[in-house]
């Protein structure tokens, strides 16, 4: 049962074998050694044969560092720890191959971003400044993307949260199997895909403009499967006792639901619903096909062309004069500080108002 | 709220069962309100596959060339001639680079935050990789197009250098790493997250008997990976690698900013060039008439019928998996 008895075990009876108990093993500190060894050889190396990108000299000193575990190991201890050895190497190499983009993305954001990001930028529109001017400011986006996101979120919520209600509370049988299956499958459709739907129908079957309200439908769309699966994780953690015993008071099954069910999860519920808020914040595709995109302030998203933040990066972006970069830049500072923010809120939430699952 | 029933249930109390008082008003409009969304979802699903198979249907009807093989896409022209094969290679060849770099790296992370991260690490860990997730798919898109292409050249040159016998591999063209390679990495790194998470699930699931087994016949810790865990959690790696899939064959922004679209079919990957069918639309869109954007739409479809595929394979697998492991039972 405990942990430490089984990692002793087979050392235990490993060592048993060999004459000696202290035969072969490298130093506990050589995994350690032999990673500033390698990323020290794998700089010299880049630098000697002068390769300009460091993703290159990473990519050397990683090499380095599975070969040299292997060999050493393989002298010194055997060949099943050998592979045991590169084995862990391995996995430590991935994880911090997953580490550094997350890193470098953050910093060029951040380092970037903050050069342009000033009071100004962010209460000022894009209004009479041309791209190649220095200056404006993304409120105009910033106004577009909450009004749109707090649309979407009206929509996706109340149905997301019955959905889940009805599959955890009263769903059984095909139908229950069916929403199921479909709102797994529906998480994974193209954001673009969920654009195009609604430009087919709300514009191009009903005859409606762009406007923040269409965008804020394709959302909905994309938010609606997000907050059924994470509500549905919620309720499920709900003892079951605690709906018995209303229950077993006479009160009606959807005052149970409502009075006690849905209070009791709450915090895991507004977790999610945040969650799919971020999710939904950085969406530029269908926002680009229904919300058109505007360099004016519009706060009214059921008439006219807006603009929204991933909307207004990929504008300046696609501008490409060194103002407009800076522009960008800045704007997705803003963009990923506001997910970002979401997300810690959230989990934080999560944390704060976790049920106790017993584990 | 009243009808004639709850006198009923006013009486029935001692005789009854259970709690359900199926006679209320409320509780019919609660549950007919809830059963109302859930049967909503599945209306927007088929009205999803509908209007786009009915506008498709249209644009289809016009086209002047053949939709499977053509290589250009003139869809706003007169007559129209479009065609996907450019846009199917592209976004299939981009994805299976995303997916031959993410899979491995992804099952390693998992292993690290189930198997091999310290236990006071392992929480804050998945949730690092978890925030990759979290980052917008625009800003994955710039930090592509602004600062890793530049810094890939390198790495383009030196592959074609020692690498380019291998024809993938050949770069014909000069020029910057706009290329379906570069795309594939950066679809690499966005759909990490989602194969991590679920192939941890996974992983956490491995019966602790079967991994004490082998531990006590003397495995070390990789044996005890390779002979418990991995076959265990294999089904549940290929579905969450299908999720992962499902994400790449519909990304949007990131291969917009990032690659250089043409329409050709090269296997130079590193050549600059191609397309994917949603990196086609959010291009065309502005420039598209009416017919055009219908032309889109058709490619919308093609694009929606691969993810529901993928997608749909893959909760497959995951669900039967559930069945038959006992370990969440």
């Amino acid at each position: 049962m405990s942990h430490a008895l089984q990692d002793q075990r087979p050392q235990a009876s490993r060592s048993a074998a060999p004459t000696s108990l202290t035969r072969g093993g490298l130093p506990r500190w050589a995994p350690a050694g032999i990673a500033v060894l390698s990323i020290a050889l794998g700089s010299g190396i880049g630098l000697a044969f002068g390769l300009q990108s460091e993703i290159q000299w990473g990519l050397i000193a990683a090499l380095l560092f599975l070969a040299i575990t292997y060999t050493a190991s393989a002298v010194i201890e055997n060949r099943r720890q050998a592979k045991d050895r590169i084995a862990t190497s391995v996995v430590w190499v991935s994880f911090v191959l997953a580490v550094i983009p997350l890193l470098s993305l953050i910093w060029t954001t951040v380092s970037r971003g903050v050069e342009v990001l000033t009071g100004d930028f962010l209460t000022h529109s894009m209004n009479g400044v041309t791209s190649f001017d220095e200056g404006g400011g993304v409120y105009h986006a910033l106004l577009g993307t909450i009004e749109q996101i707090a649309l979407a979120t009206l929509i996706a919520a109340p149905i997301g949260l019955l959905t889940a209600v009805y599959l955890v509370e009263y769903g059984k049988g095909s139908l229950a199997k069916a929403v199921t299956f479909f709102v797994d499958v529906m998480t994974g459709i193209p954001s673009i895909v969920a654009g195009l739907f609604i430009l087919t129908t709300w514009n191009l079957m009903l005859g409606f403009g762009p406007s923040g309200f269409a965008g804020a439908m394709a959302l909905s769309i994309l938010m609606m499967p997000v907050v059924v699966r994470s509500t549905e994780e919620m309720l499920k953690l709900v003892p079951n006792e605690l709906r018995e015993a209303a229950l077993a008071l006479g009160v009606p099954k959807w005052r149970v639901i409502l009075k006690v069910v849905l209070p009791t999860a709450i915090g895991g519920i507004s977790t999610g619903l945040m969650l799919a808020v971020a999710r939904i914040a950085g969406e530029t595709a269908p926002i680009m096909l229904l919300v058109f995109g505007s360099q004016l302030i519009n706060g009214n998203p059921f008439e006219g062309a807006q603009s929204s933040l991933p909307l207004y990066i990929w504008e300046q972006y696609k501008v490409g004069s060194d103002a407009s970069y800076d522009r960008a830049w800045a704007a997705a500072l803003v963009l990923i500080a506001f997910v970002m923010i979401l997300n810690l809120v959230a989990r934080g939430i999560a944390r704060w108002k976790a049920p106790k699952t017993g584990r | 709220m009243a009808s004639t029933t709850p006198t009923q249930i006013d009486t029935a109390p001692p005789v009854a069962k259970s709690g359900r008082s199926t006679g209320r008003a409320g509780d019919k409009i609660f549950a007919g309100l809830s059963k109302g969304s859930g049967i909503l979802l599945l209306v927007i699903m088929a009205s999803i596959a509908a209007f786009l198979t009915y506008r498709a249907t249209i644009a289809l009807s016009e086209n002047e060339g053949n939709f499977l093989t053509t290589f250009d896409w003139n869809a706003s022209a007169n007559p129209p001639v479009f065609g996907i094969a450019v846009l199917l290679f592209g976004t299939v060849v981009s994805s299976v680079i995303a997916m031959a770099i993410a899979v491995p790296i992804a099952v390693g992370i998992a292993l690290f935050i189930s198997h091999y991260a310290p236990r006071r690490l392992a929480a804050p860990i998945a949730y690092v990789v978890d925030l990759l997730a979290a980052v917008p798919s625009i800003i994955y898109g710039i930090w592509g197009a602004l600062f890793l292409v530049p810094q890939l050249n390198g790495l383009n040159l030196w592959l074609d250098e020692y690498l380019g016998w291998t024809y993938v591999f050949d770069k014909t063209q000069v020029g910057v790493a706009r290329s379906l390679f570069t795309v594939g990495i950066l679809l690499a790194i966005m759909i990490l997250p989602i194969v991590t998470s679920v192939s941890r699930e996974v992983f956490l699931q491995v019966p602790r008997m079967n991994e004490e087994a082998a531990l006590a016949l003397g495995a070390t810790r990789w044996e005890v990976i390779r002979m418990s865990v991995l076959p265990f959690g294999r089904s549940g790696v290929i579905s969450a690698s299908m999720l992962g899939l499902g994400r790449a064959l519909g990304e949007t922004m990131a291969v917009a900013t990032v690659l250089s679209p043409s329409f050709l079919i090269s296997g130079h990957i590193l050549n600059p060039g191609g397309g994917t069918f949603a990196q086609n639309i959010a291009a065309k869109f502005d420039e598209a008439n009416e017919f055009g954007r219908d032309a889109l739409i058709a490619s919308g479809l093609v694009l929606f019928l691969l993810t529901l595929l993928v997608n749909g394979a893959a909760r497959l697998i995951i669900a039967r998996r559930k069945d038959f492991s006992g370990a969440n039972a």
